[in-house]
Order: structure tokens, then sequence, then C-alpha cells
């Protein structure tokens, strides 16, 4: 495909490349528009850094390693958080559309929770784990289990019954049955409950860094702007706000990648 | 194994048995149905109760669950109870209106005139994944500690799925009801407010049962990192002053709230969409 992408002409190449120029153009006249903002209306107050001003401590941030180790110790969380989510939250949801009992049992505590803000958990959280890593992989844990899911337990409840008969017919036993009809079936739903929570994961590492933490790119956030070099607080949450935006359109490219052979 | 050949066989007779079902027996299965359904819910507050009081865990880690009521009991009779409810209420629903008015409308303009498209067409794609939570710093730096930050914040992140939504859902309406429209002779204004708008309705409601819940959490967060009044910041300051059973009574409290604020959505969405033959609700939000 890339060897094919490079043998077009060059002309649609250019033109390809002016498009999404074209089309990213409204970001650019923002951030030019912020750039003149911050240097000519609000030059004499500190509330508005330009954007060169950010660039610079994002440089100087990163020459610190501070932005570095902070968000190793976020992603470390997000990633072991998510993780366990999708786990056990994918376990949960095939269990539940395998097995009417489990059903029953799970299908009203899964109502009850899913509406529930799981940032009111923080605190909770801090009082059983402390102020470490553990409290944030716990409440990550939770919030994003419950989208992952109903996502499972949608796409294993659709499975589609001719397959499993057939499947049945050929003389699978159940947990082959499982294993090649259910769990290939679930995937496209599931895969879309995790995305939803990929970006909850990201607003709750935030939200309880920026609450309760001695590390990660929330305390970053809140120590800088306490100290009121906001400069470089807008240079960390503009990374935060980047990597929840590029996490996203990875995971996308990756979902199309792995869906590639449901046609 | 058995227990899903049982279920299915228990099924199966049920739907054998309907068409002779006298009125009583129908409301003895509803009721009972409606017993084993909450039955999972009582187990767990159940066992909240009694594992809180085992011993296995302190009164500060897990207060029992009566305790937590109690307190509930006593916010509610002191009055705070409906003071916070109603700040976050107000605080949470204020942005939802504003970001529904602001979000439908921007989603018609940018379905109708192709710079307004143009524009923020990037704009809506890049923000929508970004966690916006993260700005809440900048936000309270330029608007202050106030409701005026709260409630912008809550818009910043609820507008986007609403004008996503209008789009996608003016983006899929049926040519022929906009030609027939234009047969019969009706012009921009009438063809967006009279054709499109209800056309779209659907989708919109999506969007906005995406979004109600949004504003809520994002309501609920800025009060927990800004402190004061309302729900989330009266927990907050119990947890600053280690009253655990205070923290367990906000957790409640958010959660009930939550939770009927999203069922009201899900009606409202019925009632709305009485007419239209897609009243089902969204499976994930």
């Amino acid at each position: 495909m890339t060897s094919a992408a490079l043998a077009l002409p060059e002309r649609t190449r250019l033109q390809a490349v002016s498009m999404s120029l074209f089309r990213y153009l409204p970001l650019v006249l923002l951030a030019i528009g912020w750039e003149l903002t911050a240097r000519f209306v609000f030059a004499s107050s500190s509330a508005l850094p330009s954007l060169s001003q950010v660039a610079a401590a994002w440089i100087e941030l990163v020459k610190d390693g501070d932005l570095i180790t902070h968000g190793a110790s976020s992603l470390y969380r997000a990633g072991v958080g998510l993780l366990l989510a999708v786990l056990i939250g994918a376990a949960l949801g095939i269990f539940m559309a395998w097995w009417r009992p489990v059903n029953i049992a799970l299908a009203p505590l899964v109502e009850m929770f899913y509406p529930m803000p799981k940032s009111a958990l923080i605190p909770v959280t801090v009082i059983w784990l402390g102020f470490g890593d553990g409290s944030k992989i716990l409440l990550i844990f939770l919030g994003c289990m419950l989208p992952v899911t109903i996502g499972a337990f949608n796409g294993a409840r659709g499975t589609d019954r001719a397959l499993v008969w057939s499947a049945r017919s050929m003389g699978a036993g159940r947990l082959r049955m499982l294993w090649d009809v259910v769990l290939p079936s679930a995937i496209p739903e599931m895969l879309n409950g995790i995305r939803t929570a990929l970006a909850l994961t990201f607003i709750l590492l935030v939200t309880s860094e920026l609450i309760v933490a001695r590390q990660g790119f929330g305390y970053l956030i809140g120590y800088l702007g306490n100290n009121g070099s906001y400069d470089a607080m807008f240079a960390v949450v503009l990374t935060v706000a980047f990597l929840g935006f590029a996490a996203d359109r990875i995971y996308q490219r990756l979902m199309q990648r792995i869906l590639r052979w449901r046609e | 194994m058995a227990g899903i050949e049982q279920a299915e066989n228990a099924r199966g007779s049920a739907t054998a048995l309907e068409p002779e079902q006298s009125a009583f027996a129908f409301v003895f299965r509803t009721l009972c149905w409606g017993a084993v359904r909450s039955l999972p819910i009582v187990l767990l507050a159940v066992a909240w109760e009694v594992f809180a009081r085992s011993g296995a865990v302190t009164m500060f880690q897990l207060p029992p669950l009566s305790a937590v009521l109690e307190r509930i009991w006593h916010d509610a009779i002191g009055g705070d109870l409906f003071i916070n409810t109603g700040l976050t209420l107000y605080r949470a629903i204020t942005g939802f209106l504003i970001s529904m008015v602001a979000g439908v409308a921007l989603g018609m303009l940018m379905s109708r005139s192709a710079i307004m498209r143009w524009f923020f067409d990037p704009i809506i794609s890049v923000g929508f994944p970004m966690p916006k939570i993260a700005f809440l710093p900048i936000v309270v730096l330029w608007l202050g500690f106030y409701d005026v930050s709260k409630i912008s914040m809550v818009v910043f992140d609820a507008i986007f799925p609403v004008v996503t939504a209008t789009i996608a859902g003016i983006a899929g309406i049926e040519r022929e009801l906009i030609w027939s429209a234009r047969n019969m002779g009706a012009n921009n204004r009438e063809l967006m407010w009279q054709i499109a708008l209800p056309a779209a309705l659907p989708q919109i409601m999506t969007g906005l049962q995406v979004a109600l819940p949004i504003a809520m959490i994002v309501a609920v967060v800025a009060e927990m990192v800004m402190g004061g009044y309302g729900l989330g910041g009266a927990m907050m300051t119990e947890y600053r002053f280690a009253n655990s059973r205070g923290v367990f009574a906000g957790i409640v409290e958010i959660a009930v709230v939550g939770y009927v604020l999203v069922k009201g959505m899900s009606l409202l969405r019925r009632r709305l969409l009485i007419w239209h033959p897609e009243a089902s609700e969204p499976t994930t939000v």
C-alpha cells in the first residue's frame, strides 16, 4: 500500500498535501490569532502567554525532564488501569451475554452504576489506596470497565444465530464456540466500547491528578498554575490535550486494521 | 450450561402461555420480575452493610450503608442536600442548555454554509477527542472560581456531541423529503426549521443524551477541583476533614442525581420522538 502511494504521480501527491493543508488551515489561523492576541491585546497580563512563549516553556520542561517523569507516571497509571478495565470488562460482558443467570445478576448493577459520574470516586480511591499510583489505577479501572462491558455484551448478544447453529452442527463444544464464534462477533462493538474507555481514561487521569496527587500531568498543571508560571502550565495542558487526541486517532487506525477481516 | 437451557425453557413456556394469561397473572409476573431485577441491588446493599460491620475494614475505610443513609437524611433535614443538589443541577443544566442551543445552531450553520464548515470542521474533529477537563485550570485563571467558569467548562465539554449529532442528523435526511419541500415552495428558512430540524431530531436527541451526562460529570468535577458549594465541592470538603461518612454520602447523592438525569432524558426522548419509528435509546454513551 505504501509503495502504491509512493508511485502516485507527483501532482496528485502535491494535491493531497495541499488538500489536507487547506483542511487544517483553520487551526493554523487559530494559532496565529492566539499569538497576535497574546502579544498585542493581553501583552501586559501573564494570564494569556503567547504561543511562542508556551513553546519555549515546553522545550524547557522537556529539557528539565519534568515533563518526561511526570508524563511517564501518568501514562503508566493510564495504561495499567485501562488494560485491567479492558480485560475484566470484556470478560464480564461476554460472560453476561453467554450465560443468562450472570446477566440477571449483573445487569441491574451495570445499569445502576453506568450513569454515575466516576470522578466522584476520587476521594474514596484515595481513602482506600493512598496518594500514589494505586488509587489512580483503581479509579481508571472502575471508570473504564462499564463501557467495555456494555460493548462486549451488546456485541456478543448480537452474535449471528446461524453462525452458532452451524458451529454447533459441526460439533463445536461450548468453550470452543465461545472462543471461535462469540468472541469474534463481540469484537467490533467491544472495540467501540474501548474507544469510549480510552477517552474516559484521560479524563479520569487528569482529574484525579489535579485533585490529589504528587506526580503526573495533572499534578504538574496544578503545581505550575499555583506558582504562576502560566506559560509552562499551558504547555502541559496542551501536551495532555494532544496526547488524548493522538491516542484516539491511533486507536481508530488500529481498530480499522483489526476489523479489516470484516468486509 | 444447565442454567441457560432452563432459562430458555422457562421463556419458551411463558410465551406459550401468554394468550390465556389473566390480568392478575400479568401484574403478578411483572412484580416478580421487578423483584428479581432489584434483588442484586438489595444484595449489594446488604453486602456493604455486613462487610462494613464485620470488622475487616475500619469505619474510615468503609462506613456502613446505614450510617451513610443517616448522614444523607441529616443533610436533607438541614437543607444542605437541596442547596448542593440545586447548585450542581443549576450549573450542569444551564451549561447543558447553552450547549444545546449553541450546538444545534452551530451544527445547522455548518450544514448550510461551506465556509463555516471549513472553519469549524477541523476544530471539532480535533477538539472532540481531547480531554478538555485539562483546560480547567486555564478556565479558572481566566474566569475565576465562580459559576461562570464552571458553566463555561460544562459548555466547552458538552457542546461537541451536540454539534456532531446535528451535522450527522441533517446530513442523513432523505433527499426526497427536501425535494418535496422545495417543490411545494419552501424557502431556505422554512426548509431548515420545518423540515431539516424535525427530521434530524432523533440524531440530535442522541447527541443530547450523550451531552447530558457529560454536563453533569463536568459540573461535579469542576466543583471538586475548585471547592465550595455543590455536590462535588461539599464532598471534597468532607474529604479534607477526613469525614469518610460525608464522602460516601456525597458519592451516593451524586450517583442518584446522575441516574435520575439519565433516566429522565431517555423518558423525554421517548415522549418527543413518539411520532418517529426509531424511538429506541442509544446503547452506549
